[in-house]
């Protein structure tokens, strides 16, 4: 499955030069992809919060951003959303999805299922996508709303997009 | 038994800490801010376009300048906060240490309180010890200053240094009336814009 390339694709034509992430299985391509471009500084977060306060910064400074995370790490950004809409700064996140589809851990579900209502809470947009047909599109869609539109917007990556996880069982 | 009120006898005032930063600083250097008091004591320094200051977003000072000493690499990044802000985003410090940016410099204007609440005690009013814990984080330059010949000697490396760097400044805990600077978000974001990218920092 190599719709994280039409990821990559978005960002390198949207001019993405900070991409800045929590590890996720699902980004781990893209994430990859990211560290080896030279055109593009590629940050590692101890939490997603930081990730959030990272992209005001670099808007600040003219450039570009992207937050690669889990849904859990949804969560860990709430308070620090509040600076995007207060500021009115862009925002463009790409979240893979837990708590669906064959999630086998159930500590998974709580933050899966709050994620969309969560981000609705800190009035961020949020879109979701299943089809990997459709992941191009909906990510360059992303990208524009946040740094053309001047908006905060989310992109949820459906858990029926990465290989089923489990941990043998 | 730890003194929770020693920092009422500290010698150095956050004020004048602020006024000779920003003194050595010049028009050029880029500030960030964190909640709450360094936001009154650079304002009471002296506001400009090129000061960004956190109203809110606890723990998001240095994570926020690191994005900007990325975007910004010919430009020095001064971060000034609270230990009780820093303390909320320990993390970041980590992360800076990782990135190791040469231009940002963050100074813990640490009076081992919650300034905006009631100055209750922190954690550094206990054990906590920031300097260390950044040291211990990975960042290289790091320490604590207690003395005005203390900060004269540290000002020239926060300000022309090698960094990433971290000083703790251990200030007084006092009262002071607030100086503040403009609240609404998205027109500081547009000041600094503008003053850092010219015209094309509007959009």
């Amino acid at each position: 499955m190599d719709w994280w390339k039409d990821i990559y694709e978005a960002m390198k034509a949207a001019d993405v030069k900070q991409v800045v992430y929590v590890p996720d299985a699902g980004h781990a391509k893209l994430i990859d992809a990211c560290i080896a471009d030279n055109d593009m500084r590629a940050v590692p977060l101890t939490t997603e919060e930081e990730g959030i306060a990272m992209l005001g910064g670099a808007w600040l400074g003219g450039q570009r951003g992207v937050l690669l995370m889990q849904s859990s790490g949804v969560g860990n950004c709430i308070n620090m959303l509040g600076l995007m809409q207060t500021c009115r700064f862009p925002l463009a996140t790409f979240i893979t999805m837990r708590g669906q589809w064959h999630e086998f851990n159930p500590w998974q579900m709580a933050m899966g299922r709050g994620t969309e209502p969560a981000l609705k809470a800190m009035d961020v947009m949020v879109e979701s996508v299943e089809d990997p047909a459709d992941v191009g599109a909906q990510s360059a869609a992303l990208l524009h709303r946040a740094f053309v539109g001047m908006h905060a917007g989310a992109l949820l990556l459906h858990q029926r997009l990465v290989p089923i996880k489990t941990f043998g069982d | 038994m730890t003194d929770l009120t020693r920092a009422d006898q500290f010698p150095l005032k956050r004020r004048d800490v602020a006024q000779q930063i920003s003194d050595a600083g010049g028009e050029d250097l880029l500030i960030v801010t964190g909640l709450g008091s360094t936001n009154w004591d650079f304002t009471a320094a002296g506001d400009r376009d090129l000061i960004f200051p956190l109203w809110g977003v606890m723990g998001g000072a240095v994570p926020l300048a690191l994005g900007l000493t990325i975007a910004q690499p010919e430009r020095r990044v001064f971060v000034a906060t609270g230990d009780a802000e820093m303390l909320m985003g320990l993390g970041s410090l980590a992360t800076v240490a990782v990135q190791a940016p040469q231009n940002l410099a963050i100074a813990v204007f640490d009076n081992e309180r919650y300034g905006e609440t009631g100055m209750q005690a922190t954690a550094t009013a206990h054990n906590a010890d920031i300097a260390s814990i950044a040291a211990a984080s990975g960042i290289n330059v790091t320490g604590t200053i207690r003395e005005q010949a203390e900060l004269d000697a540290a000002i020239p490396i926060m300000l022309e240094g090698s960094g990433p760097s971290v000083h703790v400044i251990k200030v007084r805990a006092e009262p002071l009336p607030f100086i503040l600077p403009p609240k609404d978000g998205a027109y500081l974001k547009d000041r600094f814009r503008k003053a850092l990218l010219g015209d094309a920092g509007i959009v």
